[in-house]
C-alpha cells in the first residue's frame, strides 16, 4: 500500500530547527513526510553560539551547520529569505509573501529576537543588535566610521558583544541596568570582581544605569541620557538587553501563550493545537524559556519522536549551567548558583582579591549534595563541580576543599571516578556510557567519537573533559591514542627521535620517504619540519645552514637571528655567564652605533641589538666574530643563557665560584638542540641571586659543592625547580646534567619545556632520579656519549656561515635588486630607533 | 622608451626576474618586479621535481603587516602546497594566494616559469 506523504512544515532555520531536520533524517522521516523548511534569514542554519567568530576569521560558510546542498540531497525543500507571515489553522496553510503552502504537521522553531528597551531614539541609525550574521555585517560596517561603541546590557551576550566591539578597535563601554554585571549568573561579590577584571581590559563598565533616551551627540554620533541625567556618548550602540520569543505567529493564530510570551508546549513539544509543535527559544515549557542551545536540541529530539509517533524520552527541562570565557575572563554558574531556590542550603565562599578569583559553593542542608556553584576568574574546577552537581555525586567530607586553593592544585574528578551515567556533553546529552559504547562499537579516535555521538559539537564547553575521558577509555582498552605530530607523520616527536637514531636517518627527505604518512606525504609543514630539524641536530649536529636543512628551519634559524614584527632581526651574541670584558662591550656599542641598532640589556644577562636588516646581518656578524663573539642561539630551541651571580670571587657570602661554573656549563651545552629552549642559573650561595630555581637547570653552591635543581620555569606558568641531587662535585654535576638533558631531548614532546615534560612524566621526580642518578634503565652511559658527541661537533653557526659565499647568498633581501625594503619604517624614541 | 603615450596600458608582459641559482629548493626568496601599479615585492617558491615547480605570490603578509612571506616554511596541508608566514604562521596557498586562516584574504599571485636557467614572470 502506498499512502501519500504528509506535509511537514518547519518555520525557522536556526540552530534548533536545523537540529530537528537532522534528527528527522536520522530517523528516516522523509519516507513519511514531504518536508519544507522556511527561513527568514538569507543564510542556511549556522552556528549562532559561535557567531562572534564571524569577526575573527570565520565566514558564513564556515559557520554553516550543513553543506550547501545537504537539504536538497536529503529531499528537503529549504526556502530561505522567505518569512512565514501567518498560519491559517482553519485551512491548514502557512502564508508567505510568495503564497500559501498546506501543512499536515507544523513546527515552530522561530527562536527569539533581541529586546530593545522602548525609549526615544533607540531606532536611530547606528543603534544595532547582535543576533544574526546580518546584524554583524551591520556592526562591522558601522564600526568603520566609528571610534567609540556602547553595549546596552551587561549580561552574557552583552559582554560578548562588547568583546566584539573591542576587537573592531572601538573604545568600548558596557551599560547595565542592574547594580552588577551578569546579574543572572553572579552575585554582588562575583559581579564586583568581574567588573574589575573587565575594566582592567579597557572596557568601561557603568552599572545601575537606565537609559532614558538617545539623541544627537556632541563629540560622537549619539548621546545616551540616563535616569540621573548623566550622559555617555558613542558612535555606535548595540542593544543586548535580553531576548524575547518570536511568538507572533502563534499569538495571531490563537495558540496558547505564556503570560510573558512564549508558545506553551507539553512534554512532547506539542502546542495547544496537536498538529503544531514548538521547539527552541520560542517554546515555553513549565513556565520557562530556555535560552541555550542544549535544551533546544533536546526538544528537537523529542519533537522528532513525536512527529514519528515513536515513544522516546519526553522533555523534562534542562540544566542551565554555563561556563564561559568573556573578554578572557572565566565565569561559571551551575544550578542554583545564588542559593535562593534551595531551602536550607548552605554556602561556602572563597575570594582571592590578589589573584582575582571568586568561588562559591551551594550545598544541600545535609552537606551531601552540590546544588549550585558560581565561579569568577577561574573555571578550572567547573568540570568537576558540574559532575558533582549533575550526577548527584556524594560530596567530600569537607566540601570547601573543592574551592579552596591547595598546594596540589584543586582535586579533580578523574575520568575514572565518573559513573557511566555521568553526562559529559549537555548540548547533545552524551553520557560517559555513550562514549564507551561508541568506542566499543568501533570508533577509534576522538574525531570518530565526536562524529558518532556529536559530543562537544555544540557549545564546545565539554571539549577538555571529553578528550580526557576518550583518551582514558581508549588507553584502558589498549588502543593507541593518536598523538601524531601533524598530518605528515603518524608518530610522536619521541617516536621520530627513536626512528632517526636507530635507523641513522640524516635528512628530512629520507625520513618522509620511509616513515611519512603515505596518504598525505609530500612536503611536510611548519610543524614537522622544524621538529625534525631539531631531532637531526640533536643526533648529528650538522650545521643547520647546510643546504639539506635550510627548508626545514624557521626564519630565525635560517638567518640565525630573531625576526621582529617589522621583518627586521635582532642580534644576540653569547655572553657566557653574563661576564663580559670592557673591550667587548665597546665593540657591541660600536656595532650598534654603526648599524643604528636599538640596544637593550636582556633578562638573560646579555645584550640584544634590534632592527638589523636581513642584508646587514653578515657584516654585523663578521665584525662581532672578529671581536671574539659567537652566536647566542637566541633564535634557537637550544641553550639560551646560563645566568650567574658574582659568587665567591667578589661576594662576601659566596661559597663557590658561580661565574666560573656558569661559564663552564654554558660552553658545554651551547648549541644543543632541544625540544624547547633551555635556561640555566648558577648561584654562589643560597641567597640565590641568579634565580636558579626558576630555570630548567638550577645550580646552587653549598659548602661542599653544588645542589642541582631541575625543571623550573619562569614565563607564562612559573614553576619552582625541584631539588634533584645535593652536594655534588663538579664532575658529578656535569655528568648528571648530561644525562638529564639528553633524556629530556630524547623523550619530550615538541615545544615542551622541561617543566611541562616533568609534569607529564609518568613516575614523576622519583622516576627521573632513578633514570638519571641510579641509572636504572642502564642508559646513563649512552646518554653521556650522545651528549659528548654533540659537544665535540659544536661549531659557531655564524662562523660556519660567514666563510661560505653560497650560504651568504641567502641574506639578500631581494635576489634581483639591492633596493632595500622601503616598508621598514622607524622612528626615534628615547634616543634610539624603533619600528614606527 | 616611448614617452609620447603617457596613458597606462594594462597589458601584462613577461619579464625576466632572476636565475635558477638564486632560488632555494623547497624554500623561498624575494624579488622586486615591475608591474603596472609600480614596483612590487614577490615571494618566489621553488619545488624542484613537483608540478608546478615555481610559484610567485605577494611577499607582503597583510596579517603581519610586513614583507616576509618568502622567509616562511614551505609545506603542504591536505595535499596543497602552502607557505607559513614566519611572523604569525598564517598559511597562504601557493597556487592562488588564499589565506587558510582568513577566508576573506587572498594574496596576489603571478605566473612564473623557467626559460632555460632564467626565471620569467608575467606582470
Ligand atoms: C630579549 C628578551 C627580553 C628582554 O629584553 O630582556 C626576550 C625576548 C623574547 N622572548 Fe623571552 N626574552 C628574554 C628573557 C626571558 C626570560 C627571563 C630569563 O630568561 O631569565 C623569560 C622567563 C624565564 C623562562 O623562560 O623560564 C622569558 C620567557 C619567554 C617565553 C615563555 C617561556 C615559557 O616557558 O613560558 C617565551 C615564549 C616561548 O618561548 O614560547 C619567550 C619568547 C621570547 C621571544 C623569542 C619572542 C619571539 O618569538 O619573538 C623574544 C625574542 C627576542 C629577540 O627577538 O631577540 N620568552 N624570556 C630576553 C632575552 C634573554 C636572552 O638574553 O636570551
Ligand atoms: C552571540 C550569541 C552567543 C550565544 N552563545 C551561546 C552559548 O555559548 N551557549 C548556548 O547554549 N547558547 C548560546 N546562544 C544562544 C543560542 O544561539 C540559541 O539558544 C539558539 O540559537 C536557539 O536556537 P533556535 O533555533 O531556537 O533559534 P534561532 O537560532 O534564533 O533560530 C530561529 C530562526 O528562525 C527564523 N525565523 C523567525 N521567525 C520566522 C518566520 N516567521 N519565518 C521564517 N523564519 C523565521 C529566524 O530568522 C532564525 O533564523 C548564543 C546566542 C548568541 C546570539
Ligand atoms: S647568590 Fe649568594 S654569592 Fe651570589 S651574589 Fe647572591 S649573595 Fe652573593
Ligand atoms: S556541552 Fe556543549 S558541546 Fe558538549
Amino acid at each position: 500500500m502506498n499512502t501519500p506523504k504528509q506535509h511537514l512544515i518547519i518555520i525557522g532555520n536556526g540552530m534548533v530547527g536545523h537540529h530537528l531536520v537532522e534528527q528527522l533524517i536520522e530517523r528516516g522521516a522523509t519516507a513519511r513526510y514531504a518536508i519544507t523548511v522556511f527561513g527568514e534569514e538569507r543564510h542556511r542554519a549556522y552556528d549562532r553560539v559561535h557567531l562572534s567568530e564571524y569577526f575573527t576569521g570565520r565566514d558564513a560558510d564556515d559557520l554553516a551547520l550543513s553543506d550547501v546542498d545537504w537539504y536538497a540531497a536529503n529531499g528537503i525543500e529549504l526556502r530561505l529569505s522567505e518569512a512565514v507571515t501567518a498560519i491559517d489553522r482553519d485551512a491548514g496553510d502557512v502564508v508567505t509573501a510568495q503564497g500559501r503552502t498546506p501543512y499536515d504537521r507544523l513546527v515552530l522553531a522561530t527562536g527569539s529576537y533581541p529586546f530593545v528597551p522602548p525609549m526615544p531614539g533607540s531606532d536611530r541609525p547606528g543603534c544595532l543588535v547582535y543576533r544574526t550574521l546580518d546584524d554583524l555585517d551591520a556592526i562591522r560596517a558601522a564600526a568603520e566610521r566609528a571610534s567609540t561603541g556602547v553595549v546596552v546590557g551587561g549580561g552574557l551576550l552583552g559582554l560578548e558583544a562588547a568583546n566584539a566591539l573591542r576587537g573592531l578597535n572601538l573604545e568600548t563601554a558596557v551599560v547595565e541596568f542592574a547594580p552588577r554585571l551578569m546579574p543572572m549568573q553572579v552575585d554582588g561579590e562575583g559581579g564586583e570582581l568581574l567588573r574589575e577584571k573587565i575594566e582592567a581590559l579597557g572596557v568601561q563598565v557603568h552599572t545601575d544605569r537606565a537609559t532614558q533616551r538617545i539623541e544627537d551627540g556632541l563629540d560622537a554620533g549619539h548621546r545616551m541620557v540616563f535616569q540621573d541625567d548623566k550622559v555617555l556618548e558613542a558612535d555606535l550602540i548595540v542593544f543586548s538587553a535580553g531576548i524575547r520569543p518570536r511568538d507572533e505567529l502563534a499569538r495571531d493564530s490563537a495558540l496558547e501563550m505564556g503570560e510573558r510570551g512564549g508558545v506553551v508546549i507539553d512534554d512532547r513539544c506539542l502546542t495547544s493545537d496537536p498538529a503544531i509543535l514548538a521547539i527552541g527559544e520560542v517554546a515555553l515549557w513549565n513556565n520557562s524559556i530556555f535560552g541555550l542551545v542544549a535544551p533546544g536540541y533536546q526538544m528537537a529530539k523529542v519533537a522528532a519522536d513525536t512527529l514519528l509517533g515513536s515513544e522516546g524520552e519526553s522533555f523534562r527541562g534542562a540544566d542551565m549551567s554555563t561556563k564561559l570565557k568573556l573578554l578572557g575572563v572565566d565565569v561559571g554558574a551551575i544550578g542554583d548558583a545564588h542559593g535562593d531556590r534551595t531551602p536550607g542550603a548552605r554556602v561556602f565562599r572563597y575570594l582571592d582579591q590578589l589573584k582575582q578569583q571568586y568561588r562559591k559553593l551551594v550545598v544541600s542542608g545535609d552537606g551531601r549534595r552540590l546544588v549550585g556553584a558560581m565561579l569568577v576568574g577561574d573555571n578550572s574546577v567547573y568540570d568537576t563541580l558540574l559532575q558533582y552537581y549533575s550526577n548527584g555525586l556524594d560530596l567530600p567530607e569537607d566540601p570547601a576543599s573543592l574551592i579552596l586553593p591547595s598546594s596540589e592544585g584543586a582535586p579533580t574528578l578523574g575520568p575514572d571516578a565518573l559513573p557511566e551515567t555521568a553526562t559529559l556533553c549537555s548540548c547533545h546529552n552524551v553520557t560517559k556510557g555513550d562514549i564507551c559504547a561508541s568506542i566499543d562499537g568501533g570508533a577509534g579516535d576522538l574525531a570518530a567519537i565526536k562524529g558518532e555521538t556529536k559530543a562537544s559539537t555544540g557549545c564546545g564547553g565539554c571539549t577538555a573533559l571529553l578528550k580526557s575521558v576518550v583518551e582514558h577509555e581508549l588507553e584502558r582498552r589498549g588502543v593507541a591514542v593518536d598523538r601524531s605530530i601533524c598530518e605528515h607523520f603518524a608518530h610522536t616527536r619521541q617516536e621520530l627521535f627513536d626512528i632517526v637514531r636507530v635507523e641513522g636517518i640524516k635528512t628530512f627527505g629520507e625520513l618522509m620517504a620511509a616513515h611519512g604518512n603515505p596518504a598525505t606525504h609530500r612536503l611536510g609543514c611548519d610543524i614537522c619540519k622544524p621538529a625534525v630539524a631539531s631531532i637531526l641536530a640533536s643526533c648529528f649536529n650538522e650545521p643547520i645552514t647546510d643546504a639539506a636543512h635550510i627548508p626545514l628551519q624557521d626564519t630565525n634559524d635560517t638567518f640565525m637571528a630573531n625576526m621582529q614584527k617589522n621583518g627586521t632581526y635582532s642580534v644576540v651574541p653569547r655572553v657566557p655567564g653574563g661576564e663580559i670584558t670592557p673591550d667587548k662591550l665597546v665593540v657591541l656599542g660600536k656595532v650598534a652605533q654603526k648599524y643604528d641598532l636599538y640596544t637593550k640589556v636582556t633578562g638573560g644577562q646579555r645584550i640584544d641589538l634590534f632592527g638589523a636588516r636581513l642584508e646587514d646581518l653578515p657584516e654585523i656578524w663578521s665584525e662581532l666574530l672578529d671581536a671574539g663573539f659567537e652566536t647566542g642561539h637566541a633564535y634557537a630551541k637550544s641553550l639560551r643563557t646560563v645566568k650567574s651571580c658574582v659568587g665567591s670571587t667578589w661576594c662576601r657570602y659566596g661559597v663557590q665560584d658561580s661565574v666560573g661554573m656558569a661559564i663552564r656549563l654554558e660552553h658545554r651545552y651551547k648549541g644543543l638542540r632541544s625540544p624547547h629552549k633551555l635556561k640555566f642559573g648558577v648561584s654562589g650561595c643560597t641567597r640565590e641571586c641568579a634565580e636558579a630555581q626558576g630555570k630548567d637547570i638550577g645550580v646552587i653552591a653549598t659548602e661542599h659543592g653544588w645542589n642541582l635543581y631541575v625543571c623550573g620555569n619562569g614565563g607564562m606558568r612559573p614553576r619552582h625547580a625541584e631539588l634533584f641531587a645535593t652536594d655534588l662535585d663538579d664532575e658529578r654535576l656535569v655528568q648528571l646534567i648530561d644525562r638529564f638533558l639528553m633524556f629530556y631531548v630524547r623523550t619530550a614532546d615538541r615545544l615542551q619545556r622541561t617543566s611541562v615534560w616533568r609534569e607529564n612524566l609518568e613516575g614523576g621526580l622519583d622516576y627521573l632520579k632513578e633514570v638519571v642518578i641510579d641509572d636504572r634503565l642502564g642508559i646513563g652511559e649512552a646518554l653521556e656519549r650522545q651528549m659528548q658527541s654533540v659537544i665535540d661537533t659544536y661549531q659557531c653557526e655564524w662562523a660556519n656561515a660567514i666563510d661560505d659565499p653560497e650560504k651568504l647568498k641567502r641574506f639578500r633581501s631581494f635576489v634581483n635588486d639591492s633596493r632595500p625594503d622601503p616598508d621598514i619604517i622607524v622612528t626615534e624614541e628615547r634616543g634610539q630607533l624603533r619600528p614606527a | 622608451m616611448n614617452t609620447a603615450t603617457a596613458t597606462k596600458t594594462m597589458t601584462q608582459t613577461w619579464q625576466t626576474l632572476c636565475h635558477r641559482a638564486d632560488l632555494v629548493p623547497f624554500s623561498g626568496v624575494a624579488a622586486w618586479v615591475e608591474t603596472d601599479e609600480g614596483p612590487a615585492q614577490v615571494a618566489l617558491f621553488y619545488l624542484p621535481g613537483k608540478d608546478p615547480e615555481l610559484y610567485a605570490l605577494d611577499h607582503h603578509d597583510p596579517m603581519a603587516g610586513a614583507n616576509v612571506n618568502a622567509r616562511g616554511i614551505v609545506g603542504d596541508l591536505k595535499g596543497q602546497p602552502v607557505v607559513a608566514s614566519p611572523l604569525y604562521k598564517h598559511h597562504y596557498r601557493l597556487a592562488d594566494g588564499q589565506c587558510l586562516e582568513n577566508p576573506g584574504l587572498r594574496l596576489r599571485t603571478w605566473a612564473v616559469s623557467f626559460k632555460g636557467a632564467e626565471v620569467w614572470i608575467e606582470a
